[in-house]
């Protein structure tokens, strides 16, 4: 029994429900909280890989986003998402919930507040959309990305959100993944990872290759920044999935589990591959890999064990480390790997559930586990989907506005470097000289006269 | 002997860089300089507060050679480094008296 | 008078700079620099695709000196910043038409 500020004790089960409901909101107020870490992260993450010449370009691109993404998820994007469905479980009800209307008051029968649970839900848009910036690094006009960031939301994402995230119940009706299909994607392989590999492919093919691009050394300027991104990353995405369970109780403890195994293990195979095929492993490996091993359980991590998390972390730390070479081969400059690590990630995650999913965890048993092909078949439908989606609408929505108000940077500009040309700043003042004459105010010539 | 010096533009190095090496040389110092002149940098702007960037970055290229090599040297540089818009840079040939390389101790030509 | 300038390894810093104190050398200009020659630079691999980093960092080392004293301080530098490997650097020297102290406005002789 706990008692009251009053000294009063209270009847135990409505105490006992009372602490779980405001646990579940506690836990899921952090979780948003740390979801939003990832912006920042991701931030660091992207920026340390780029020439220190476009480093403050390519974050502002993931704060823009942030930005826009989520008054556009208030405004409409999550009714779309979450709202009644108005037929074929394609589409939410944009109107519902505009604005986040008819949802500010308390419900004492729910778990958690529905409005924590629409930002929880918004901030998952805010990184699908920044993990795009990543495939067009270094050439993108600032103006047009945040257009395309506000529109992206409302077309792809909040679409592809309502198939896998709404679920029907009671009266209402929620998307055709979760529903009729019944694929299992816990924290968003195919809206979140698959969703922006594919659309950032789209993004990255419809725009074109950097100016230089396998001629000119386009490597990481600041490794620090990249591993510190990592860093953030990795605790942020204990929000994303363990949030997921949106309780706190034994599912969200398994998903954490599974999160962190997947990070570590992720680490160590794209570090064995680098080892075997490069000779070193590096650093950037390391951050790589740990990434490529979260990407992968976002989406499994509800179904498998510790040791199928494990498992999941080799299979993505090994084939992304492979799959980023594709770029090269293919010849398409997708710029910081979006694909290699975001689209092959998010496959493997989604598709490995179809084999690695355990009855132990989830509802069914995969194929390994000797569920037949039932739910693997399910997977890759739930994946292709998404892929197919993504990739078409993105191509049309990039094609559109680089023909309309223009999305890619003038070629000079590009060489000139963003940082400069679009936000008229210089990230590194390292000059022995500070090398800037000032003038403030109106109509001054300098400082001093 | 002489010193060849050039200031050029930074994203011409590797073009300058592949075609020194097509006409034999293998050997040069590289630092990362700043340009002032009619070039005129360019502002940034923070809070509002305007900064007037008058430096631009430059490479400069530094090769001792043998006389008779000075003037395709040169040329080289030249064409590989232009673009035709302010801020190209300038090469310029001082004399060197005596050159010495440090592993060997060698002198004159032989160090070159 | 004359500038030698030579260009070192990074880690031979410390022992030519000792070296050229103890002879009697009070001032000299110091930068850092790359060097682009045969030996070779290194490979770096990012997830995949190598970069040939083909600049050796260096240290540039510029003295103005008394003609008198040209030779030996020549040969100081040489000598302590050997090795015996490829990259040891070069030692060069070039005429000075004139110099000047910027505190005191000394000219030549009396500015080294």
């Amino acid at each position: 029994m706990r008692p009251q500020s009053d000294g009063m004790p209270q009847p135990l089960l409505a105490s006992a429900a009372a602490s779980t409901a405001s646990g579940d909101t506690a836990w899921l107020l952090a979780a948003a909280a740390l979801v939003l870490l990832m912006a920042p992260g991701l931030a660091f993450f992207y920026g340390g890989m780029v020439r220190s010449k476009s480093v403050l370009n390519m974050m502002m691109m993931v704060f823009g986003a942030l930005a826009v993404v989520m008054v556009v998820w208030v405004l409409v994007g999550y009714s779309i998402a979450f709202g009644d469905d108005l037929g074929g479980g394609l589409l939410g009800d944009p109107t519902q919930y505009a604005g986040f209307k008819g949802m500010l008051e308390a419900d004492p029968d729910a778990a958690y507040p529905i409005t924590i649970f629409a930002a929880f839900q918004g901030l998952f848009a805010v990184i699908t959309v920044g993990l795009i910036a990543g495939a067009i690094a270094d050439r993108t006009r600032f103006g047009t990305w945040l257009v395309f960031a506000g529109l992206w939301t409302v077309l792809v994402y909040a679409p592809v959100a309502h198939w896998i995230f709404d679920f029907s119940a009671g009266d209402h009706v929620g998307g055709w993944m979760a529903n009729k299909l019944g694929a299992l994607d816990f924290a968003g392989g195919t809206a979140v990872e698959i969703n922006s590999g594919a659309a950032g492919l789209a993004a990255a093919l419809v725009l074109g290759r950097r100016v230089g691009f396998g001629r000119d050394p386009m490597k990481p300027h600041n490794l620090t920044l990249v591993m510190v991104g990592a860093g953030l990353l990795w605790f942020g995405w204990f929000g994303f999935n363990a949030g997921s369970a949106l309780a706190a109780n034994n599912t969200a403890a398994i998903v954490f589990v599974n999160t962190l195994l997947a990070g570590c293990t992720g680490l160590l195979a794209w570090l064995a591959v680098e080892r075997f095929r490069d000779g070193h492993a590096t650093s950037f490996g390391a951050a790589s890999g740990v990434v490529a091993g979260l990407v992968a359980i976002t989406p499994s991590c509800g179904s498998v064990t510790p040791i199928g998390a494990m498992v999941v972390g080799i299979a993505a730390g090994a084939i992304c480390a492979l799959a980023v070479g594709l770029k090269y081969t293919f010849k398409y400059d997708d710029s910081l790997d979006v694909v290699g690590v975001h689209l092959v990630g998010g496959l493997v995650g989604t598709i490995i559930i179809g084999l690695l999913a355990s009855s132990d965890v989830t509802s069914v048993d995969g194929l390994l586990y000797g569920g037949g092909a039932d739910q693997l078949g399910k997977q890759l439908v739930a994946a292709g989907a998404t892929l197919l989606y993504s990739f078409t609408a993105t191509a049309i929505l990039v094609w559109v506005l680089e023909k309309t108000i223009g999305f890619r940077v003038d070629p000079e500009h590009e060489v000139a470097g963003v940082d400069l040309v679009i936000h008229a700043e210089t990230a590194y003042d390292l000059h022995v000289t500070g090398g800037a004459r000032p003038h403030f105010g109106p109509g001054t010539g300098s400082m001093h006269p | 002997m002489k010193l060849i010096s050039a200031v050029v533009k930074p994203h011409k190095w590797e073009d300058v860089r592949q075609a020194l090496e097509a006409v034999g040389v293998n050997g040069m110092t590289v630092s990362e300089v700043s340009g002032y002149g009619r070039q005129k940098g360019h502002t940034e702007v923070y809070r509002g507060a305007e900064y007037d960037i008058a430096m631009v970055p430059k490479v400069r290229i530094e090769i001792v050679a043998d006389d008779h090599d000075v003037e395709q040297i040169v040329e080289t540089i030249t064409k590989a480094a232009q673009t035709g818009k302010v801020g190209d840079g300038k090469i310029w040939v001082t004399p060197v008296e005596s050159v010495v390389r440090v592993r060997t101790g060698d002198t004159g030509p032989a160090a070159v | 008078m004359k500038l030698v300038t030579a260009v070192i390894k990074p880690h031979k810093w410390e022992d030519v700079r000792e070296a050229l104190e103890t002879f009697g050398v009070t001032g000299m200009t110091v930068s850092e620099v790359s060097g682009y020659g045969r030996q070779k630079g290194h490979t770096e691999v990012y997830r995949g695709a190598e970069y040939d980093i083909a600049l050796v960092p260096k240290i540039r080392i510029e003295i103005v000196v008394d003609d008198a004293d040209t030779e030996d301080v020549v040969g100081i530098v040489t000598k302590t910043a050997h090795t015996g490997r490829i990259g040891d650097g070069k030692v060069w020297v070039s005429p000075v038409d004139t110099v000047v102290r910027v505190r005191t406005g000394d000219k030549d002789t009396a500015a080294l």
